[in-house]
């Protein structure tokens, strides 16, 4: 493939966010028939990249050439006029309109001024039967699943003879069979010449339908190679890192320690069997003991925080059973999640957690007061004692109680939140991204935070990206991959490479032990 | 080979019936692009059918006719509020807008300017007045409901500026106007339903065979999505202001014919009668679905109840409202439920 020119060459691109340096210096091409994944973990800059490639964000340097020719695009309409469509993660198509509307809008054949609605039909009909989608175009497009949605979607980037095809995460909410059929059209895309930017957390995917993948870390370019020459353990690897994160020296645990936990007559806080949601997580068997941290590894999109949100009546399961400190429960909502002091502090603070224009202590005591009701208001005093508390325990920045939450760092905001699941005594706490967007000071507060609360009897679940972070902390490691709980992991020697290698493969390390 | 044949059951809910067009009578109701305009239209012919067996007055033709001859100004209103609710958004100003515009006319007239001078300054006056309430709404982003309010509290306090007193005219254009009936098939109608059912086709060439008209859709659909695709959304967005303005001031003029008078006090809640014919006729306030025939249809039923009221004679006028009501609740009950149905 390498006799054909590239059709897209990006070279020393730069992009300075505010503050932060989003992309480094980095290289990436697409050839004409070529499938070209672009890997790497959340923050990587792909978005960026893509964004760079589709007139959404101006490179601060470096140049982009198209067929041979620079280009700079002024806006996304201007990088759709010279053929680089793109097909978002979340359909961007109107429900409202006919699946023919919905390929041409905006493009209408016209004759005489007016919409020449025959001619119309005609080419979507025609862009439908060359991709092989068979579905009436006359149509509504909300009448059709998510997956047909999505083939709509690049049916529309394609009727425009697009010769750069970007799909952004296409196959996040598609199910197997669902998968195939875009492949399918993805490889036909392909025969008929249109180069194709592919981004997938699914590895298994990835390796299935790329020819080629760039490997982008922190911003900065990691490689470019054919995929059929990169190992999976190689490119998970490249994509995570080696870096060593300067943190406070925690105290690692005693292996006795470890043993202890795994003694048999300590009860599970919680236990669930065959748990699962279609289309989120596949069953899955995974218990807490009491005074035990369970780390949950694996790649973004990986289903752990659907896992953990499954386990805590954020989301509702489909399949399995839950059973709480010995008896059988059904978490239908958080509130009855809560009840049993079941928590989730959510990976997505700003919008899932923090109120920001709420105070330190409103925020605090807020998930408390839900718990007592609102017609039982805490005394004044009681809730100044209790937000104080918190406030010196862990360090929050401001001592402020009255100082509004959207002020706060990053860091202190996620403690704020802390706070306030704290405050109603849990006995399962999950922490999803704890550490996510903070700096290191804090990091290592939170995770000293975590071990102290973890000795006390309370069962931790904790999601990390960061495979260090889960190590130091966990007794037993949880991997997933795929949507699939792979293997859960006894944390007495492990290292990060096992837990990569299990990542990357999904070999089952506890048999080989 | 086709998704949908494949596996029917791994996609629940909306795709097993979705593969071919409408298959049965539910479809067509649960329908949102059809079902409510058929609701509506089916109402109507209940409704008459219901006149004319119990009124014998109720079988002439001529009635309908009277339908449009009193309500010209309301389906023009409606034809304008239709722009807007399509994109998701809400004109409160239509109705003080329009008594602004009969105000102004009348002001005008006594003033012995002549009729073509009047009418264009007063449609390119309302006009611009709505592209500001445009301008506001999609470059200020403020919510539609509260940029219109204030466009309705400026031209209802504008009228009064003017004159707090009722201004007859005498101008003969307008006297002339109010006064023509013409013979169309054996029908007496005026110059104003003329311009009404003009109105109502050049919105419906509008909507349908023009990328504006379009854009008005897919902007009701998703301004998100619409953005992404590249279409030309803040244009289109300033316009259907414009559009609901100018079709207010078109309302005033056509009700100076009506009246032969402007008053500050004039068309009061007027708004809501042309927000409740747009819901009536299918049109959904979440935007995306409706159409300006389904409008007219909304027109009609309300004109109907107040026919049906008259002849009967026992009831009040006020009884008009509650049917009104009691539609209204029912329709946005119905839009409602079909949403669900296909969310």
């Amino acid at each position: 493939m390498s006799t054909t020119a590239p059709i897209v060459e990006m070279t020393n691109i730069s992009i300075t966010f505010p503050g932060v340096k989003a992309l480094d210096d980095v290289s990436f091409r697409m050839f004409p028939g070529e499938v070209h994944s672009l890997m790497g973990e959340n923050g990587a800059g792909k978005s960026t990249l893509i964004k760079a490639l589709t007139g959404v964000y101006r490179p601060d340097s470096g140049t982009t050439l198209l067929d041979g020719r620079p280009v700079t695009f002024a806006s996304t309409a201007a990088a759709q006029d010279a053929g680089i469509s793109t097909v978002y993660q979340e359909v961007n198509l109107l429900p409202n309109l006919t699946v023919t509307e919905n390929i041409v809008l905006g493009r209408e054949p016209r004759r005489a001024g007016r919409i020449d609605w025959a001619a119309c039909r005609a080419h979507a009909a025609e862009v439908l039967t060359r991709m092989g989608i068979d579905i009436d175009p006359g149509s509504l497009l909300s009448s059709h699943s998510l997956a047909v949605q999505q083939l709509v979607a690049i049916a529309r980037a394609t009727s425009i003879n697009a010769t750069v095809l970007i799909l952004d995460e296409p196959t996040s909410s598609l199910d197997a069979d669902e998968v195939k059929e875009l492949f399918r059209i993805i490889r036909k895309l392909k025969d008929d010449g249109v180069a194709i930017l592919f981004v997938s957390h699914f590895l298994d995917q990835v390796y299935e339908i790329s020819d080629r993948l760039t490997v982008l870390r922190n911003g900065r370019f990691e490689g470019e190679y054919l995929t059929n020459e990169l190992l999976r353990i190689d490119l998970v690897q490249k994509m995570i890192g080696k870096e060593i994160t300067v943190l406070d020296a925690l105290e690692k645990r005693s292996s006795d320690d470890a043993e202890d936990t795994q003694e048999s007559d300590i009860p599970a806080i919680i236990e669930a069997q065959g748990l699962g949601r279609r289309g989120a997580v596949h069953p899955a068997d995974i218990s807490v003991l009491e005074g035990e941290v369970v780390g949950f590894a694996g790649l973004l999109g990986s289903g752990r925080s659907e896992l953990a949100r499954l386990l805590t009546g954020i989301d509702r399961s489909d399949s399995g059973t839950i059973s709480f400190a010995g008896s059988p429960v059904k978490f239908r909502t958080p509130r009855r999640a809560l009840s049993d002091r079941v928590v989730y502090a959510s990976e997505d603070r700003r919008a899932e957690g923090i109120l920001g224009e709420l105070s330190i202590r409103d925020n605090i005591i807020l998930a408390l007061q839900a718990d007592r009701g609102w017609f039982r208001p805490l005394s004044a005093k009681r809730r100044n004692e209790l937000v104080d508390s918190y406030i010196s325990t862990l360090g929050i920045k401001p001592a402020n109680p009255d100082a509004l939450v959207r002020t706060l760092s990053g860091g202190n905001q996620q403690k704020v939140l802390l706070a306030r699941w704290l405050a109603i005594a849990p006995r399962l706490l999950v922490l999803d991204e704890p550490t996510r967007g903070i700096d290191v000071g804090a990091k290592a507060e939170i995770q000293k935070l975590v071990v102290n609360l973890a000795e006390n009897g309370m069962g931790v679940i904790y999601i990390s990206a960061e495979l260090d972070e889960v190590l130091r902390l966990s007794h037993r490691v949880a991997v997933m991959r795929d949507r699939r709980l792979v293997a859960v992991l006894d944390n007495d020697t492990l290292t990060t490479d096992d837990v990569l290698a299990v990542i990357a493969e999904g070999q089952d390390l506890e048999d080989a032990s | 080979m086709t998704l949908t044949r494949t596996q029917p059951e791994s996609t629940p809910g909306t795709i097993a019936r979705s593969a071919r067009g409408l298959h049965s009578i539910r479809d067509v109701f649960t329908n949102p692009k059809y079902g409510p305009v058929i609701v509506t239209g089916l109402l109507l012919v209940g409704m008459f059918i219901y006149g004319m067996s119990q009124y014998r007055g109720f079988t002439n033709p001529q009635i309908v006719v009277n339908l449009l001859i009193d309500n010209a100004h309301l389906v023009v209103l409606a034809v304008g509020m239709t722009f807007v609710i399509l994109t998701a958004g809400i004109d409160l100003s239509v109705g003080a807008v329009l008594a602004l515009a009969t105000m102004m006319t009348a002001s005008m007239a006594q003033s012995g300017l002549p009729a073509g001078v009047i009418i264009p300054l007063i449609l390119v006056s309302t006009t611009v007045l709505g592209l500001l309430v445009g301008v506001m709404v999609h470059y200020f982003d403020i919510q539609p409901f509260i940029a219109t309010l204030a466009a309705m509290f400026l031209a209802r306090g504008l009228c009064y500026v003017i004159s707090a007193k009722s201004i007859s005219i005498e101008a003969p254009f307008f006297t002339m106007m109010g006064q023509t009936r013409l013979r169309v098939f054996g029908l007496s109608i005026t110059p104003s339903v003329i311009v009404a059912v003009l109105v109502v086709i050049i919105a419906v060439i509008l909507l349908r065979y023009t990328r504006f008209g379009r854009t008005v859709y897919a902007i009701g659909g998703s301004e998100a999505s619409s953005t992404l695709m590249g279409l030309p959304v803040a244009r289109t967005k300033v316009l259907v202001y414009a559009i609901s303005g100018f079709c207010s001031g078109l309302a005033g003029v056509l009700y100076t014919f009506y009246t032969l008078s402007g008053y500050a006090l004039t068309a009061v809640g007027t708004e809501l009668d042309a927000i409740a014919a747009v819901v009536i006729g299918g049109t959904l306030l979440t935007g995306g679905y409706g159409s300006v025939l389904g409008s007219v249809l909304g027109v009609l039923v309300l004109g109907t109840i107040q026919t049906l009221i008259t002849f009967d004679g026992t009831l009040t006028s006020w009884w008009t409202k509650i049917f009104i009501g009691a539609l209204l609740l029912i329709f946005i009950v119905l839009q409602k439920v079909l949403t669900l149905r296909r969310g």
